[in-house]
């Protein structure tokens, strides 16, 4: 991949030849993909291709069984849950049904981090808290509970609780699954503003393609535990692969279902390539 | 294509693990549940217990068993009069009859069933807690913020079991005694005076304190399950279901277990007092 080696040099997320097996299934096969420092990098792929998994082993949820995840200057693959913990203040994690705290406030989510980890005093606390929602969007909904907030606001508090202290890293699953087209589209704004105001370095797993190709700095494909195609958008427009167009076009038909029936009669990757 | 397909990986096998048992499975729990237990320390060694975590299990385990511990102690009190009074007038031996209520309330039938109803009422409310948060991610974003599952959940709920059982046991105790006495001297007719002679005659303080010690280690094993079955639960509704029945039925299942092993180190002529 032109420019990789140069570019790993500095990259803030640098993933290499992540493998990851569970139930007797190889879920990742060898992916390997990188994060420039500031950029938004969209995963898309297949529901089950390995993206979600890709993202939880970096954000250090689970422990892949082959590979290497660097975050900045820290190796995490075989890292202790302490050792991680050192790592996980650099990162924020964004989950696609927000897993806000449901027994806790707005606010005591919010102020999670800050309160627990951090042990900040109590004002200073209010504080964050409150620029954080203001940054969201969701100024003044400190004494509401997850319950009594819609998908939407669930989405934002769990932002807002993410980037509490100010993480270099944000990792997002899937943020505007199950919102509106309108909805979807504030989340994506947020997104970028994250970038654009705060600097952050954003990876996001997501199969929303409207999204991806409007937040994207570049973009990488999982299929079948595997990095397909890695580039800009453009570049990733301009794909040859018929597995790529298929998924960026939304379309049924095409190797993408194929090679699903395939894979259950052989382990048989089809051809990636039109011929001519 | 055809040439193209995979033969069957041939010759290797993987290592075979011991065709599982209810002994292996029993013994394989009980190192996982130590297992927490060490986390559970370790972590309560190097970060200590939130103050209002701690209360607010205290109260969820304590406070909301104590009346259910309190009727069932009290009904088996009141049925152990029951079957022995008359049995023990018509000897003569009236006089062994609190003797006899105090021994079994406070050695065995409270702390035992104390446990039992912690148990079901408390230890299923943790197992359904939990692991409602594990399938719904929350466990994850614990771990995404940092901030330690065993220390934020595990290690207030077992410090507050092994704080409150004790307590309860107490208080069931004296309830305990009380349905006895009501039923040997109200219902059975027997002088009310020889009952607290025969108590102070025959049970010691050792006896109250030995059963409230049991319940430690109940408390101790109703909290671990709880907290370890909500922990390993995958999949939805259903599964946490199932991790609140089984904690419930692990837990009854260990707590009768160690409690024979207790009862025999404490209170059998071999060994105990």
């Amino acid at each position: 991949m032109a420019g990789a080696e140069e570019a790993s040099g500095r990259a803030l997320i640098d993933v290499r030849d992540l493998r990851f097996q569970a139930g007797g299934r190889q879920i990742l096969k060898g992916v390997s993909l990188h994060v420039m420092p500031g950029e938004i990098v969209c995963i898309m792929g297949m529901s089950g291709s390995g993206k979600t998994t890709t993202l939880h082993c970096i954000g250090g949820l689970t422990r892949p069984t082959g590979g290497e995840i660097w975050i900045g200057d820290a190796q995490i693959v075989g890292m202790t849950e302490d050792q991680l913990n050192g790592v996980r203040e650099r990162m924020g994690m964004v989950f696609q049904y927000a897993a806000l705290f449901d027994s806790l406030t707005v606010f005591e989510n919010v102020a999670f981090g800050p309160r627990r980890r951090r042990r900040l005093p109590e004002d200073q606390i209010r504080a964050i808290v409150a620029e954080k929602l203001e940054l969201v969007g969701l100024p003044g909904t400190e004494n509401l509970y997850p319950s009594q907030l819609s998908g939407g606001m669930a989405k934002r508090v769990g932002l807002a609780r993410a980037i509490a202290l100010s993480p270099p890293v944000l990792l997002y699953d899937e943020p505007t699954s199950g919102l509106d087209p309108v909805v979807a589209s504030v989340v994506d704004e947020l997104i970028m503003q994250m970038r654009d105001k705060l600097g952050v370095t954003s990876l996001v797993v997501s199969h929303n393609i409207t999204s991806i190709f409007r937040i994207s700095d570049r973009i990488a494909m999982v299929h079948e535990g595997q990095i397909l195609i890695e580039g800009t958008p453009e570049e990733v427009r301009a794909s040859p692969d018929l597995v790529v167009q298929q998924f960026i076009q939304g379309r049924s038909h095409g190797p993408i279902e194929q090679a699903r029936r395939l894979a259950r009669l052989a382990e048989v990757r089809p051809p990636l390539h039109s011929e001519g | 294509m055809a040439d193209q397909m995979a033969a069957p990986a041939a010759g290797m096998s993987a290592p075979v693990a011991p065709r599982p048992n209810v002994l292996t499975s029993l013994l394989t729990y009980i190192g996982e549940i130590a297992l927490l237990l060490g986390q559970a320390g370790r972590a309560l060694g190097r970060q200590g217990v939130d103050g209002r975590d701690l209360l607010d299990q205290m109260a969820a385990i304590g406070v909301n068993s104590v009346s259910i511990a309190l009727l069932t102690s009290f009904a088996s009190g009141a049925v152990i009069a029951l079957y022995f009074t008359p049995f023990l007038m018509q000897y003569g031996a009236g006089s062994f009859v609190g003797g006899v209520v105090g021994l079994a309330v406070s050695r065995e039938l409270t702390p035992v069933l104390t446990g039992v109803v912690v148990a079901a009422r408390a230890g299923s409310q943790i197992a359904a807690e939990i692991g409602t948060m594990k399938v719904t991610e929350q466990i994850d974003a614990l771990r995404a913020l940092a901030v330690s599952p065993i220390q934020y959940l595990v290690v207030p709920r077992v410090l507050a079991a092994l704080i409150m059982l004790p307590l309860v046991c107490a208080l069931a105790d004296a309830l305990g005694i009380l349905g006895g006495y009501l039923v040997a001297v109200y219902q059975e007719q027997m002088p009310a005076a020889l009952f607290p002679a025969s108590i102070q005659q025959y049970v010691g303080p050792w006896d109250f304190l030995l059963g409230m010690f049991k319940t430690v280690v109940f408390g101790l094993i109703v909290a671990l399950v709880g907290c370890h079955q909500g922990l390993k639960t995958e999949g939805g509704a259903t599964e946490v279901g199932r991790a609140t029945t089984n904690t419930v039925v692990l837990s009854i299942v260990l707590i009768y277990i160690s409690n024979y092993l207790m009862a025999y180190v404490m209170f059998h002529k071999a060994t105990g007092f």
